[in-house]
C-alpha cells in the first residue's frame, strides 16, 4: 500500500535521509524510530509529499506522489510534526475546512466529524477556537484531522507527544483499532509505544535504516533476551553465583544492586530458556530467593546500541542473535 | 474549482475571526474621510465628483494593501500550517487563487463600504455616476494589483513586518514611478521610451485614467497582467521556499 523507494534527501552537504527504501503492507503499524535528526521527519515530509526528495520516491496506493500528487495525496492522511492547526478557527470549522478540500460534504461531512470527533476525544472542545486548546488537545485535533476521510494510508508525526499517560494509552487504543486494512506509519520517540502498537519497528539514524523488524524481534537482539533475574533478599555470596554459573545452560552470572534490590543476572548460553534449570537449583538448595522471571529483551538497549555514534556501545548487543 | 472556494471561504472568514478586519475597515474608511474631505478640499472645489475621493487611494493603499496581504502565507509558514495545507489534496494554483481571490474580494468589501461617499455626492449634487463606477472599478484593480504582489512577498518570508514593509516599499516604487515628480527625474537624461515605458509600468498612470472615467483595454490588461504574473510568482515562490 506504501512503497517507499530509495528516498534520499540532501540540504546542501547535509545528507538528511540517506537511500530509505521500505514497504508497508495494509493491516501493518510501522513505528519509526530514531534519536532527533535521525531523518524521520524529513522522510514523513516527503511521503506526504511536502518536501520533494532529493532522489527516490513514495508510492502510495500504486499513485507515484512525485507524478501524480493529487491522487497519491488524496489516499495519504497526515498529522505533520507539532501538530499544526489553524489557530483562529474552531475545531468543528477546522475539521469542516478539512472535509471540504477533501470532498466530502454535507450531512456526510457532519455526520463523520461527529464520529471522529468522539473516537478521539474532541468532542467537548468542538466549539472552542482551536488556541485555546491544551497541547493534548491540539494533538489530538491534528490526529482528527489525519484520520477524518478514513484514509487508506496514515502518517503520523509523533501522535502522542504531549498527551498524558492516559491519553496516551487511549491513542493508542485508536491506532490500533483502525489499523485493519490500513498501512499505517507512526514516529516516536517512545519505545513502549512501538511495543504497545506496532506491528513492526524501522530505526533509523543519521538519515539510514539501522534496523528492521517486529518489535519482538529487535527486543530479542538486546544482551537481556531470555536472561533470567533473581531478587535475593540478601547479597549473593560467591557460592551461590559459582553453582548457578555452573548451569548447563548459563553462559555467565553478574551480581547487580539496583532499585529493585540485591540480585543476580543469569544470562543463557543459547536461546533455549533456562528459567526452569535455575528454579529448579534455586529450590533444592533453598536460597533466600524473593523474585525470579525471565526478561523478554530491552528494546531501548538495543536502541541505544543501535543509534549511539559510538561503536564500542554495539559490544552491548548479541553476536547474531 | 470547489477547493479553490473551500480555501476562499477560510481565508475570508479568517480576515473576521481577528481584529484586522475591524481595525482594517476603519481605518480606511476614516483615513479615507480625512482625505477627502480635508487634504482633497472635497467642499470647496464645488464639483459632484468623487475625484478627490479616489485620488488618494494609491496612496492610502501603499499602507493598508500590504496589512492585508502580508499574513497570507508567511502566517502559514510561521505557524506551520503550511505543511498541513500544502499535503492536503489541492493543487498549488487553487491554494494560490483561493488566497488572493479571498484577500481581494475583502478589499472590495472595504471600498463597497465607502457608499456613504458616493451617497453624500448625490444628495449634495448630480455627479456622473458613470465616472464614479470607473473609478471604483479602477481602485479595485489597484488594491488587486497591490494584493497580488503583496501575496508573492509573503511567499518568501515567515515574518509578516518584512512581507508588510517589503511590499509597501515594492508597490510604493510601482506607483511613484508614475507620477511628474519621478518621470521628471528620467526625463532629464533618459531616452523618450525609458521615460514612456516607466510610466506604463506605473500602477498609478493607469489607475489615474480610470478615475476620470476611461476604462481603457490597455489599463485593464495591464491590472490583470500584473495580477496574473504576481500569482504565478507567487506559486513559483511557495514551492521553492516552502520547506525553508
Amino acid at each position: 500500500m506504501l512503497e517507499i523507494v530509495h528516498l534520499v534527501k540532501k540540504f546542501g552537504p547535509l545528507v538528511a535521509v540517506d537511500d530509505v527504501s521500505f514497504t508497508v503492507p495494509a493491516g501493518e503499524v510501522l513505528g519509526f524510530l530514531g534519536p532527533n535528526g535521525a531523518g524521520k521527519s524529513t522522510t514523513m515530509k516527503m511521503i506526504a509529499g511536502f518536501l520533494a526528495p532529493s532522489a527516490g520516491t513514495a508510492v502510495i496506493c500504486g499513485h507515484d506522489i512525485l507524478a501524480h500528487p493529487l491522487a497519491a495525496k488524496r489516499q495519504i492522511g497526515y498529522l505533520p510534526e507539532g501538530a499544526p492547526a489553524y489557530p483562529d478557527m474552531s475545531v468543528a470549522e477546522f475539521l469542516a475546512f478539512i472535509a471540504h478540500i477533501r470532498g466530502l460534504r454535507g450531512a456526510r461531512a457532519r455526520r463523520r466529524i461527529g464520529e471522529i470527533a468522539e473516537t478521539i476525544r474532541v468532542d467537548d472542545v468542538l466549539r472552542q477556537p482551536i488556541d485555546t486548546l491544551s497541547k493534548g488537545y491540539r494533538r489530538r485535533v491534528g490526529v482528527a484531522q489525519a484520520l477524518l476521510c478514513d484514509p487508506p494510508v496514515i502518517i503520523l508525526d509523533e501522535p502522542t507527544d504531549g498527551l498524558d499517560p492516559n491519553q496516551k494509552y487511549e491513542m493508542r487504543g485508536v491506532i490500533r483499532a483502525i489499523s485493519p486494512g490500513k498501512a499505517i506509519v507512526i514516529s516516536t520517540h517512545l519505545l513502549e509505544e512501538v511495543e504497545a502498537v506496532c506491528s513492526r519497528a524501522i530505526i533509523i539514524a543519521r538519515g539510514r535504516i539501522l534496523a528492521d523488524g517486529a518489535p519482538a524481534e529487535l527486543a530479542a537482539r538486546s544482551l537481556y533476551h531470555n536472561a533470567v533475574r533473581l531478587d535475593l533478599s540478601e547479597a549473593a555470596d560467591a557460592d551461590m553465583a559459582g553453582q548457578l554459573a555452573a548451569l548447563a545452560g548459563v553462559r555467565s552470572v553478574e551480581r547487580t544492586s539496583d532499585s529493585e534490590g540485591a540480585g543476580l543476572w543469569l544470562f543463557p548460553r543459547g536461546p533455549q530458556p533456562i528459567i526452569a534449570e535455575v528454579a529448579e537449583l534455586v529450590r533444592a538448595r533453598g536460597w533466600p530467593v524473593t523474585g525470579l522471571r525471565v526478561e523478554r529483551g530491552r528494546l531501548d538497549d538495543v536502541f541505544r546500541a543501535i543509534t549511539s555514534p559510538q561503536p564500542a556501545a554495539s559490544a552491548t548487543l548479541r553476536d547474531a542473535a | 474549482m470547489r477547493r479553490t472556494i473551500t480555501i476562499f471561504n477560510r481565508e475570508l472568514a479568517s480576515y473576521f475571526t481577528t481584529p484586522l478586519a475591524y481595525v482594517f475597515i476603519i481605518i480606511f474608511l476614516v483615513l479615507g474621510g480625512i482625505l477627502t474631505f480635508f487634504a482633497g478640499n472635497f467642499f470647496e472645489r464645488g464639483q459632484a465628483d468623487l475625484q478627490p475621493f479616489f485620488a488618494y487611494h494609491p496612496w492610502l493603499y501603499l499602507v493598508l494593501i500590504p496589512a492585508l496581504s502580508m499574513r497570507l502565507w508567511a502566517e502559514e509558514r510561521q505557524s506551520g500550517t503550511i505543511e498541513l495545507f500544502l499535503t492536503l489534496p489541492i493543487r498549488l494554483g487553487e491554494a494560490v487563487i483561493g488566497k488572493f481571490l479571498a484577500a481581494w474580494c475583502f478589499a472590495g468589501i472595504a471600498l463597497l463600504l465607502t457608499f456613504p461617499f458616493w451617497l453624500t455626492v448625490n444628495f449634495l449634487g448630480a455627479p456622473d455616476n458613470g465616472v464614479i463606477l470607473a473609478g471604483y472599478i479602477g481602485s479595485w484593480l489597484l488594491a488587486g494589483a497591490m494584493l497580488a504582489i503583496g501575496a508573492a512577498v509573503s511567499a518568501v518570508t515567515k515574518n509578516q513586518i518584512i512581507a508588510f514593509v517589503v511590499t509597501a516599499a515594492f508597490t510604493f516604487v510601482l506607483t511613484a514611478a508614475g507620477t511628474s515628480l519621478v518621470l521628471g527625474i528620467f526625463r532629464d537624461w533618459a531616452p523618450a521610451w525609458v521615460v514612456a515605458g516607466v510610466a506604463a509600468a506605473s500602477l498609478y498612470r493607469h489607475f489615474n485614467a480610470m478615475t476620470r472615467g476611461v476604462i481603457e483595454l490597455p489599463d485593464l490588461i495591464y491590472f490583470v497582467s500584473v495580477i496574473i504574473a504576481f500569482l504565478a510568482a507567487n506559486a513559483i515562490l511557495v514551492d521553492l521556499t516552502k520547506a525553508e
